[in-house]
Formats: structure tokens, C-alpha cells, sequence
């Protein structure tokens, strides 16, 4: 195996010493087919116990060691030394209030997740003894993509409009709420509109497409975007030209499996 | 949370975008290419065969439907680029873009009508 010298230009912030964020040097030695998050494992056993940052699976799956390295948002457990050079800068993922070193505030995020309504609305109450769902491969895979998130907020980092409002539900988020909405057990679209076809959901969107481009599990979120903003333009011209097909609870009735 | 109006002008947009990515294309194939090139004669695209193509009631409504959606497509663009480039004033913006939209709407209006 053999060894590489490398920099790992780190941005600091430690709330109690430090007002401003500050970057720190560290020179590591690495194995070749180490990723970032090895080479930020060794810097906390061996060279700054104080560093730090969110990580668990190391196998690109949980979701939690998204940060920016080299401008680009990545999974560090994904970010292999190989491709990249002797030099690497690692920031905290954009757009997020920094907590500690490369930890993000996840609040709003989280937030933002729960307002989607993330679970299957079926019209009728589901029991136990209805026995399980039927699904066909074909309408399986209308969702599939959309259901490969792992919240590692990487499209939150690039997405221009997260940047500049903070109250845009997100790439993530509205891309969650698309893969319950084309799920063909699901008829909760109508529900999720108050929200998701806010004038901070989908339509704040203008499909710049960065999000999809980092996404490291290949989710599309700008098109699940613009998939949602054409079954809601229907949606609002059906409401405009047949208002009584509401119920109070502002769910419009609905014939079982239209959920596209 | 209030459901937004952008439906309207979204949907106008979505169409102009569908619209131009189709016929923009066909459009610069025939008069940029089939015509310089002589797959097509000069006599196709005479004055007379193309007035009376557009001078058709038909050919009126997909006239006025193409460049309508078109403008509509260019405005509502023009206006979240602005916004993608940080200028918020979105109120002024709106009154530009989507006026510029409006009357290019009718002056489309009236003169496939006056044709």
C-alpha cells in the first residue's frame, strides 16, 4: 500500500473561542485508497482530538458526513483520495448555520422534511387484516428514484434558491413529497399541495438543476420538481374550473390510483 | 400555507417551452438549412403560399397560440433569472416582463387579425 502526503485545509468554528469561521491546516498520511472521511479519522485519533464532524455507515447510506470538499458537496465516505489532489479543502455543507467544525444545524431541514407529509395518505384507512399491498414493477419504479434520498442535504449546499430563501422547502424535500406522490398506494398529493405548492415549494424552484448533478444517490430532484409543478398546474386550473370538488378538510375527492 | 397563483404563468411558460423546443428546431431546418441548401425550392417559401398558409383562420390561431406561449415562455424566464442573479424586486420585474408578454400578446393579436 502505498502512502500519501496530503493537506487537509479544515474550516473551524468553535462557538466559545472562535466569532468568525477559520480554515486549519493538517498534513496526513494516507493510504491510496482512503476517502476524506478516513483521512478526518485520522486527524481526530492521531492529530486534534477537538475536530468536529457527523459520520456513521462509511458506506454512503446514512447520509451524514455530507460536506463540501473542494467547492463540491460530497459524501466524504464517497470522496476517494485517488481523485483528488495533494491539497484538500473541507467546509461545512453551504447554505446551513455552522454548528461546531463541519457539523450544520439540521433543524430546518428536518423541519421542512416532516411538512411534506413523507408517508403513504391512503384515502381509506389501511387495516391490518386488509392484508398487503398489490404493487406492479412498473408502478414501483415510477417512485424508486425519488425514494434513494438519504438526507445528506448535499443539493440544500448548491441550490441557489435555498441560498437566497431560507423558507424554499428544498430539493430534498419536495423531491420526497413527489415519490409519495407517484406512489400508486398513495393519495395524499392534494393533501401535501398546502405545502408543496406553496409559493416557498415547488414554484420557488426555477430549475437551475444543480441539485440533481451532486446528488450522490443519483435522485432527481429538480425533475421530481418540475414533474410536481405540472400535476399541480392541473391540479389548480381542475380547482379553478370545478371549486365543489373540495371537502372541507381542502382534500379534493379523488378516483383511487390517480396519484401522478 | 396559501396554495401560489404561479399556475398561470407557469403553465403558459411550461407551454411556450414545449412549443419552442419543437418547432424552433423544424423552423431553422427549413429556412436555415433546406432553403440555402435547395432541398426546398425558393416557390415553396414564396410570398404568396406562406400569406395564404398564415392568412388562414388556422393558420391564425397556431400563429398567435406560438408566439403567445413563446413570449409568455421569454418573460417568465427573463423573470427568474433575475431572481437567480439576486435582484429581489420581483414586484417591478413582474410589471416588466410580463407587460413586455402582455402586449406583445395583443399587438399579436391585431395584426393576425388585420392580416
Amino acid at each position: 500500500m502505498s502512502e500519501r502526503q496530503i493537506t487537509l485545509e479544515v474550516l473551524r468554528y468553535r462557538p466559545e473561542s472562535e466569532s468568525e469561521p477559520v480554515f486549519q491546516s493538517y498534513s496526513v498520511p494516507c493510504q491510496e485508497e482512503w476517502v476524506v472521511l478516513d483521512a478526518l479519522n485520522y486527524i481526530k485519533d492521531n492529530l486534534d482530538r477537538t475536530l468536529s464532524y457527523r459520520w456513521s455507515c462509511h458506506m454512503a447510506v446514512c447520509g451524514s458526513c455530507g460536506m463540501v470538499i473542494n467547492d463540491n458537496p460530497m459524501l466524504s465516505c464517497k470522496a476517494f483520495l485517488r481523485d483528488l489532489p495533494d491539497h484538500i479543502r473541507v467546509e461545512p455543507l453551504h447554505n446551513f448555520p455552522i454548528e461546531r467544525d463541519l457539523m450544520v444545524e439540521l433543524d430546518d431541514f428536518m423541519d421542512k422534511l416532516k411538512s411534506v407529509k413523507p408517508y403513504l395518505i391512503p384515502d381509506q384507512p389501511v387495516a391490518e387484516e386488509d392484508g398487503t399491498y398489490r404493487q406492479s414493477s412498473a408502478q414501483l419504479k415510477k417512485y424508486k428514484p425519488f425514494a434513494m434520498c438519504i438526507n445528506c442535504m448535499a443539493c440544500y449546499s448548491v441550490c441557489p434558491q435555498y441560498g437566497l430563501n431560507e423558507g424554499f422547502v428544498g430539493p430534498a424535500a419536495l423531491a420526497l413529497a413527489h415519490r409519495y406522490n407517484v406512489d400508486s398506494r398513495d393519495q395524499g398529493r392534494r393533501a401535501r399541495e398546502d405545502v408543496v405548492a406553496s409559493n416557498t415549494g415547488i414554484w420557488e424552484c426555477t430549475f437551475v438543476g444543480a441539485c440533481s448533478e451532486v446528488c450522490p444517490k443519483n435522485v432527481d430532484p429538480a425533475a421530481a420538481i418540475q414533474q410536481t409543478k405540472i400535476a399541480s398546474t392541473v391540479d389548480y386550473f381542475k380547482d379553478l374550473l370545478m371549486p365543489g370538488k373540495r371537502d372541507k378538510s381542502g382534500n379534493a375527492k379523488q378516483a383511487a390510483g390517480d396519484g401522478a | 400555507m396559501a396554495r401560489s397563483n404561479k399556475p398561470i404563468v407557469w403553465g403558459l411558460f411550461a407551454a411556450g417551452g414545449t412549443v419552442t423546443a419543437f418547432f424552433v428546431p423544424a423552423l431553422m431546418v427549413v429556412l436555415g438549412l433546406a432553403v440555402p441548401f435547395g432541398l426546398l425550392s425558393p416557390n415553396d417559401l414564396s410570398f404568396d403560399r406562406v400569406y395564404g398558409i398564415v392568412a388562414h383562420p388556422l393558420g391564425r390561431l397556431i400563429l398567435f397560440g406560438f408566439i403567445t406561449v413563446s413570449l409568455w415562455h421569454a418573460a417568465h424566464r427573463t423573470r427568474t433569472t433575475v431572481h437567480d442573479l439576486g435582484i429581489s424586486n420581483d414586484g417591478i420585474t413582474m410589471f416588466i416582463c410580463y407587460g413586455v408578454a402582455g402586449l406583445g400578446t395583443v399587438l399579436a393579436a391585431v395584426f393576425l387579425l388585420l392580416l
